[in-house]
């Protein structure tokens, strides 16, 4: 359903994505991965249209390239940004309408699912969100995102800087997700939780891809894990 | 006493007046980081559109066509100039809004000339409201407060009750997220500036009869929004208000302060000579370093606290 095609981005005069290309199939789990400063968030901005694509960036066989980031998100594909940015001033409660493109317009997703998956999110959807943990801000942006029914999701680093019981929730999350048929393009940087539920996975190296596979291919793969992915 | 009664309410007027300029500016500033050289420009706009709306049809007519006329420039200052200015950066920006600035003021003085325009109060509210201590407090300050009380509640029930508020809120801080979700925040821009250009106008009308409605208007005003903006702080509606009302006191109150600094010592029996440099700045009487308070009271905040009052980031 999403296919980029030697994609380009810069960000002044530093020549970032170097032409990278990638698909995510209907209902598919696929997993972005590779070390910080790689390129991996800019893939993830530049199909947003945040960042000026050059390339092709089609989604349902439709050209996104050069469209505005509310038309791309408003073709169907939802974005959870690395640093959160949850709307601290707003409410809970608040910054979940705001996921809605329009106000009433529920999909797959409303304030009931996310309260049930979140009971914190229930207790404070009265609060500014500024004022929650870290771990309850991914996971209000998050149900922000998937309050607009979105049927691909970018989600980029979810788990980073939770503690291991949160990065549980988030792929509990996850499977949430896929199981009401929505496809993910997750980005990490850990292995952790996109081995397991991924289809397929690419690693990013020096704004390119360098590895696609099935985690099984991955795992195997040594040499690849050394020089991309382990510390 | 009654001076200080009289001033206290005359003090609040003004506030409000610098209010209803400084919280479109604000707006406009800390969401699409431009800083309007021209937001007072609107408003003199509004004064004088007010001033023609009213000869050709009454004053209630002009309350309602002037500010709508202010809002729908502003639209189209944003649409066919910022937005094109846009990529080249904050500078294009600001020199292109500075632009603006003169043109409106060349303009102004091409079409209503250089000397005031008999823009008045409407009869209908030239009256003594009533009397503090023998002195009369008119009418129309009270209508003045009226619109400005009831343009700040109708601001805050419109981004803290509606859809549209919430995102205009988001889009302050997070206009790329905001955009992710699917809000189209280039409307949002627009929405924002030609409000913020509707209540420069609004303010324009209702200002420029109670102050002077003539081609320097702008310049005159105009500084002083910018140390509300500044000293209130960026982002925070709260902070302008109350910037604008400690303006707006302080300008009304240095008026009336004869006294010097050298005056005041003079109590406890000290006195200054007026033969050096520094027993000279200590003796000019209060009225007359009135209208540089609030400029060193800015530039004390940039030193102090360079976010403002309740800004929530660095100016």
């Amino acid at each position: 359903m999403l296919e980029v095609r030697d994609l380009h981005a810069f960000y002044g005069k530093s020549h970032i994505l170097h032409g990278v290309s990638l698909d995510v199939g209907d209902g598919e789990i696929v997993s972005l991965l590779g070390r910080n400063g790689v390129g991996r968030s800019t893939t993830c901005k530049a199909i947003m249209g945040l960042v000026e694509p050059h390339g092709s960036v089609r989604y349902r066989g439709k050209e996104l390239a050069g469209l505005r980031t509310d038309l791309i998100s408003r073709a169907g594909i939802g974005y959870v940004p690395e640093d959160r940015q949850v709307f601290p001033t707003l409410t809970v409660r608040q910054n979940l309408e705001l996921g809605l493109r329009r106000a009433g317009a529920f999909g797959r997703w409303n304030f009931e699912d996310v309260f049930e998956l979140f009971p914190n999110l229930r207790e404070r959807q009265n609060n500014v969100a500024g004022v929650l943990s870290g771990g309850e801000q991914q996971m209000l942006t998050m149900c922000r995102t998937l309050m607009g029914d979105p049927d691909l999701i970018l989600i980029d680093e979810p788990t980073e800087g939770l503690a291991p019981r949160l990065v549980e929730q988030v792929a509990v999350l996850l499977g949430e997700i896929a199981k009401r048929g929505i496809s993910i393009l997750l980005v990490e940087q850990k292995l952790t939780i996109a081995l397991k539920i991924s289809k397929r996975l690419y690693v990013m190296g020096h704004g390119g891809i360098v590895f696609e596979g099935t985690p099984a291919e991955l795992d195997a793969n040594v040499a690849v894990r050394q020089e991309w992915l382990e510390v | 006493m009654e001076i200080v009664l009289i001033s206290l309410l005359n003090g609040f007027v003004y506030g409000m007046l610098l209010f209803m300029l400084a919280s479109g500016l604000t707006l406009i500033f800390s969401m699409m980081g431009v800083l309007n050289f021209a937001h007072a420009s609107i408003y003199m706009l509004g004064a004088y559109a007010a001033f023609d709306v009213t000869r050709l049809i009454g004053f209630w007519a002009a309350l309602i066509v002037a500010p709508v006329l202010c809002g729908a420039i502003g639209a189209a200052i944003e649409i066919y100039g910022l937005r094109r200015v846009h990529h080249n950066g904050h500078i294009a920006e600001l020199l292109f809004t500075f632009g603006l600035f003169f043109i409106f003021e060349r303009g102004v003085q091409m079409i209503w000339g250089m000397l005031p325009v008999p823009y008045r109060v409407p009869p209908l509210l030239d009256f003594a409201l009533f009397r503090v201590y023998g002195s009369n407090f008119p009418a129309y300050r009270g209508f003045m407060l009226l619109i400005s009380g009831g343009m700040l509640l109708s601001i805050w029930l419109l981004l803290t009750r509606t859809r549209i508020g919430l995102i205009i809120q988001a889009a302050l801080t997070h206009p790329n997220m905001v955009s992710s979700l699917g809000h189209n925040v280039p409307r949002v821009f627009t929405t924002v500036f030609a409000g913020g250009c509707f209540l420069a106008g609004l303010a324009g009308v209702i200002g420029g009869n109670y102050q002077i409605t003539e081609p320097t208007m702008a310049s005159a005003l105009g500084p002083i929004v910018f140390v509300v903006v500044v000293f209130g702080g960026l982002g925070s509606l709260m902070g302008c208000f109350i910037a604008s009302i400690i303006m707006g006191m302080i300008q009304t109150f240095s008026v009336i302060i004869d006294g010097s600094i050298a005056d005041l010592v003079k109590g406890f029996g000290v006195s200054i000579p007026s033969d050096n440099l520094l027993g000279e700045i200590l003796n000019v009487p209060g009225s007359r370093v009135g209208p540089l308070l609030p400029y060193a009271l800015m530039i004390l905040m940039l030193l102090v606290r360079p976010r403002g009052l309740m800004g929530n980031r660095d100016t």
